[in-house]
């Protein structure tokens, strides 16, 4: 309680505050955040030596000296130019099509009452929470089952497709996203949307052109998160992609580890190449990131 | 789409002149019934098809048996055969079993604790408690898949950092290969990232409860411990049951990182990994395959029906 009145006081007042129990406290949070990050910084630590020093020396040892050598050697390697431009194939679609779906579903149940409205934000809610492998199996065969033609998946069916990993991230998401823009859209006042309906505006513009400008934050929040969950995904691309071409990043890795097969700097290296872009993310859009997931357990 | 009609409040004080019975007595025209038609049944279509159809399909061939590559024709209705023979005779059902308890016990455990406990120490003002959260939430951006991979480095017998560390270089353990321990291992893992998740919920939940419950009890003579456990904690309930709906989805989804690092075989058997394992691995037994996927639908069932009905129930009343 202490604690909350402390805020406002001036800088020569907080000299009290250094007891012994905040240094414990300190020295313990230092501590915890250190462990934290030192499997990250152990595999920047690793992918900066190079095969000859580690396989001399061991791991744990000090750098004979440090290059990035690895890095262009996993890059090229690895081909992560061409995986990179796969994840961003599906990602960004995928991202988008599930954010503009959600927020028309969130829309519906919360500026009109229907019959089924909870029963459709249960259903969506419920779906999001699924484990996947309960889908996977007839999904897989149902993805064999649906023809494309060739000019959009030379498999000629989903299976192999980007389209089809897109369209399971979107059904997938939209669960959640749904239940998050839905408590936020019930925040936003009532007569908003019925002043503009008197006015004679139409239900697609009450949504686009009033709705969805209030619903920037949150919409920013889940675009963060949905990117790195889309991003990292694992199993939709490993099951429902058989060709390793065609496989986004996050799973190819399962194709480096095949080929750097004993030098673990090469993998850290890998690994972290990967990582880069969700680090980027959190790093940069650090707030939004948390919101979301935060919004995402508490009702708006 | 007749029971379309706004909120009750959309009857505008200066409202429109009278109408006529009929198609004009709701309040939407036409165009605009339409429109919201379609905005609330495309998404759900598509969510009905790709999530919940395949729900259903999980179900029903779990009662078959089905090689999965030749066409319907060939599926053979065999009723609960699959599920006797996975609790009697299939050998990776219990030690999967056995291991997803594991992992859920786990989870429930470390990290909840882990979480709970850095959260009340984050929940005041502290210098650099922005940096703190940071580097404890980074985790979290990290996919399962790339954790297995980074975890390799330290867990490595020849040069990790954990043998190093615990000075056993010479007399290596394989902390990865051993079937005894490995499973402890990936969960240390997994454990890693959940704690920041667990920690961002209860954090947004402290912040929730209202301060003037905890200086009421403190005023009442409670210890500050006292006041956590018996006053903030119980009124972080809805929280407390996000983290164990969370904590025990992940525990069922739990797969790239075993995957990543053996494909989940040699003490690293999953339930998702029998799952799987029947499209993109060795086994090609579609109706068994589906008769455990029914198995974890039964068990998410059983966390996500009550976390439903407390989130909704909530809805209907305010």
């Amino acid at each position: 309680m202490t604690a909350t009145l402390e805020r406002p006081s001036v800088p020569a007042v907080k000299k009290r505050t250094v007891t012994p129990a905040r240094v414990a406290l300190h020295t313990f949070l230092i501590l915890t955040c250190l462990m934290t990050l030192a499997p990250l910084l152990w595999a920047v630590y690793a992918s900066l030596r190079t095969y000859e020093d580690t396989s001399v020396n061991g791991y744990f040892s000090i750098a004979k000296s440090l290059t990035l050598e690895n890095f262009a050697k996993a890059w090229d390697i690895g081909d992560l130019p061409h995986f990179y431009w796969n994840t961003f194939l599906i990602t960004v679609p995928a991202l988008i099509i599930t954010l503009l779906l959600s927020s028309m579903v969130a829309f519906g149940v919360s500026r009109f009452s229907f019959k089924f409205n909870l029963l459709l934000l249960m259903i969506f809610t419920a779906g999001n929470l699924l484990p996947q492998q309960v889908i996977v199996t007839p999904l897989w065969r149902l993805y064999r089952l649906i023809e494309v033609p060739e000019w959009i998946s030379d498999s000629g069916s989903l299976i192999d497709s980007p389209i089809g990993v897109v369209l399971i991230h979107i059904a997938f998401q939209s669960g959640f996203c749904t239940f998050v823009l839905s408590n936020y859209m019930k925040t936003i006042p009532y007569e908003l949307t019925e002043a503009a309906r008197v006015d004679g505006a139409s239900v697609f513009r009450q949504y686009w052109q009033l709705t969805l400008p209030l619903c920037r934050p949150v919409l920013a929040a889940l675009a963060t998160l949905e990117f790195t969950w889309i991003y990292n995904d694992f199993l939709w691309a490993l099951v429902l992609i058989q060709d390793g071409d065609k496989m986004p990043v996050t799973s190819a890795l399962q194709n480096l580890k095949g080929t750097f097969f004993t030098d673990n700097n090469l993998i850290a290296a890998g690994s972290l190449l990967v990582a880069l872009p969700t680090l980027v993310v959190f790093f940069v859009l650090q707030r939004q990131f948390v919101g979301g997931l935060t919004l995402g357990s508490t009702k708006g | 789409m007749t029971a379309l009609q706004e909120k009750p409040k959309a009857v505008a004080p200066q409202g429109p002149p009278p109408r006529r019975r009929g198609k004009r007595a709701t309040a939407l025209a036409g165009t605009d019934k339409l429109v919201l038609g379609l905005m609330l049944g495309i998404p759900t279509i598509v969510h009905l098809l790709f999530v919940w159809i395949p729900t259903l399909g999980s179900v029903a061939l779990s009662f078959s048996r089905w090689n999965g590559i030749g066409g319907f024709e060939d599926i053979e209705w065999i009723g609960v055969s699959n599920y006797v023979e996975i609790f009697t005779e299939y050998p990776r059902f219990w030690p999967a079993v056995q291991h997803n308890l594991i992992w859920l016990a786990f989870l429930l455990i470390v990290p909840t604790c882990a979480g709970l406990l850095l959260a009340v120490l984050l929940d005041r003002e502290i210098k650099f408690s922005r940096i703190y959260q940071s580097a404890l939430y980074m985790p979290m951006v990290l996919s399962l898949a790339l954790i297995g991979f980074i975890w390799q480095l330290i867990y490595t017998p020849d040069g990790g950092l954990l043998n190093s560390l615990l000075g056993l270089s010479d007399k290596p353990v394989d902390w990865i290969g051993d079937s005894d321990i490995n499973l402890y291992a990936v969960l240390v893992a997994a454990a890693w990232r959940h704690t920041g998740y667990i920690m961002l919920l209860y954090l947004a939940g402290l912040k929730g409860v209202d301060p003037s419950l905890k200086e009421a009890a403190s005023l009442d003579g409670a210890s500050a411990t006292q006041t956590f456990f018996l006053v903030t904690f119980p009124v972080m309930k809805p929280v407390n049951i996000v983290v164990a709906v969370v904590t025990v989805i992940e525990a069922l989804r739990a797969f790239d990182i075993v995957y990543v690092i053996n494909k989940g075989r040699n003490g690293l058997e999953l339930l998702s990994v029998l799952v799987t394992d029947n499209i993109i691995g060795e086994a090609s037994r579609i109706g068994r395959g589906s008769a455990v996927a029914v198995i974890l639908l039964t068990i998410s069932l059983g966390v996500i029906i009550p976390y439903l009905y407390q989130t909704f129930s909530k809805e209907n009343r305010s």
